[in-house]
């Protein structure tokens, strides 16, 4: 058991935590907006997670900078995507769920 | 180191099938939408996982890669298409 294994099955694990967040919000939560906030942000992170736990594994090699360049392009990438889609459901006039016993 | 890379892969199909409830039966398109680009970013690291296990994994990065850019792309494609036509 060498540190790099560790470090794999650590950033490995997290990821996975992340991405179970993500979907529970996903399937959970009451509105797009919320389901939106729920997914966007812990799948980013746990994509990067994952990716870096793999680069990690493979070792010092041009595989594992390939892995690297996935995790910034996801990185980039998926917040961009996740704030177009947000406003395209705003400007489009979806309404956010509000409570309906305050009213 | 294999078979927890197994493990890894199998959990991350089970989350898709989860995801797979809000693209079937979600209340409205752009709902379906985000669920479908959840999924794609799963299986972007379960393809990764399965060029470790099958030791392809050059090919594999490069799939995964492309995956990645489609993915992000259909995501903004939708979105432009969605501000247009202004309806659920």
């Amino acid at each position: 058991m060498t540190i790099a294994n560790v470090l794999t099955v650590a950033l490995l694990v997290i990821g996975c935590f992340f991405f179970l967040t993500g979907t529970i919000g996903l399937v959970r939560f009451p509105d797009f907006y919320a389901r939106m906030h729920a997914t966007g942000k812990s799948d980013t992170l746990a994509v990067f997670c994952c990716l870096l736990a793999l680069a990690i594994h493979h070792g010092l090699a041009l595989d594992s900078f390939k892995l690297l360049l996935i995790a910034v392009f996801v990185y980039v990438a998926n917040p961009t995507g996740t704030h177009a889609i947000c406003r395209a459901a705003f400007r489009a006039g979806v309404k956010p769920w509000t409570r309906k016993t305050n009213k | 180191m294999h078979a927890f890379f197994l493990g890894t892969s199998l959990f991350l199909c089970l989350l898709v099938l989860v995801c797979l409830y809000r693209v079937i039966w979600g209340p409205t398109t752009i709902d379906r939408m985000v669920a479908a680009g959840a999924i794609g970013t799963k299986t972007l690291i379960i393809l990764v996982l399965m060029g470790f296990l099958y030791d392809r994994i050059a090919m594999f990065i490069d799939i995964s890669m492309v995956y990645a850019i489609l993915n992000f792309i259909g995501t903004l494609a939708f979105a432009k298409y969605f501000e247009g036509a202004g309806e659920i």
